[in-house]
């Protein structure tokens, strides 16, 4: 974190006006602000998903149930990681 | 080396105004409901003693995916009466999401959040109001907030937490999931078919055939918001039909 926050802080520090200084710092921050999000997510779905298809291998005709709560296990992990774009997109543009 | 910059988020996300604040989103809304109402304005002509064919099998195929797919998956039986809402809710939503891959419209509706968050804001009243008629308003709160099986000193604890997730969170994340899931795929067409107009167009004459990596990912990524444009339709009707049983029905 201390690495991440001294990258901000020259990137802040190469530009002079005040205003400048917080736009670059913010879309510095904003790319760091989503791959931090797409960690947990990713190994989130990646397990869910795994688990998902093994559950289905094993019992073929229990694939439709199985589906369905994998697509709001999906929905539900991913949130975290869409929640991590919108912050993405308010750092970058708002 | 060449000439690329990203255009402005007002660039790719809102157009010139048509009239007053009337744009392209709210033409696709529009053109969504229109075209949702004739498809079954049309499939109910049809006579239903003989077998459906043309737009009354398109109909009939997708009340049968909401009904097999969402409602008997979630709710069972007795949710059937919400096939109608689910549909609607459905259909919508993915005639929003679908404009994002047609070219010359290329803009998913649902990819500003007005739309996505009235839709939640919709969904909450709509469950929330069918927990409380089943259940009476004491009824419905208490198989909210106090959810049994719990030992009774946690519910210091418990009672805050399904509060913030069961009544705050599940509109925000509704909406912003559908969002979010837009706005992403819009953004990431936009980057890909910006680099490969830029390669095609650039000055050095080498970098012109390595254009045609970035268009492969772009046709690629097409081919990818398609199944984005029905998930995110499939799976915000999933959660509505699953917030609906669960206030419906509570656990017991």
């Amino acid at each position: 974190m201390e690495a991440l926050a001294k990258i901000v802080a020259k990137a802040a520090e190469a530009a002079v006006d005040p205003a400048d200084a917080k736009n670059t710092a913010a879309a510095g921050s904003a790319g760091y602000a989503y791959g931090l999000a797409t960690l947990g997510p990713g190994l989130g779905i990646g397990f869910l998903v795994g688990k998902s298809v093994e559950a289905m291998a094993r019992q073929p005709e229990a694939a439709g149930m199985v589906r369905t709560t994998m697509f709001l296990g999906i929905a539900f992990t991913e949130a975290l990681a869409l929640i991590g774009f919108v912050v993405f997109i308010l750092l970058k543009f708002a | 080396m060449i000439a690329l910059e990203f255009p402005p988020i007002n660039a790719i996300l809102r157009w010139k105004e048509l009239f007053g604040s009337f744009n392209k989103i709210s033409l696709i809304a529009i053109a969504a409901m229109l075209i949702g109402m004739t498809i079954f304005l049309l499939a109910s002509k049809q006579d239903h003693r003989t077998a459906p064919r043309g737009v009354r099998n398109l109909a009939e195929s997708t009340v049968d995916f909401i009904e097999n797919g969402v409602v008997m998956q979630t709710m069972g039986r007795d949710g059937l009466g919400w096939t109608p809402f689910l549909l609607s809710l459905f259909l919508f939503i993915y005639l929003c999401n679908v404009p994002g891959i047609i070219p010359f419209l290329q803009m998913p509706a649902t990819a500003r959040m007005a739309l996505p968050a009235a839709l939640a804001l919709m969904v909450w009243f709509v469950y929330n109001g069918a927990g409380i008629k089943h259940q009476g308003f004491g009824g419905y709160m208490k198989s909210v907030l106090f959810p049994p099986g719990v030992p009774k000193a946690l519910y210091i604890l418990i009672t805050p937490i399904e509060f913030i997730s069961a009544i705050i969170v599940r509109p925000f994340s509704l909406a912003v999931r559908l969002f979010a899931n837009m706005l992403a795929g819009h953004i990431l067409l936009v980057t890909f078919a910006l680099l490969s107009e830029a390669l095609f167009q650039a000055k050095d004459k080498i970098l012109i055939p390595f254009g045609i990596l970035p268009f492969f990912m772009l046709v690629f990524l097409t081919g990818f918001e398609v199944l984005v444009a029905f998930l995110q339709a499939y799976i915000f009707v999933i959660l509505t039909a699953v917030y609906i049983g669960g206030a419906v029905h509570p656990e017991h």
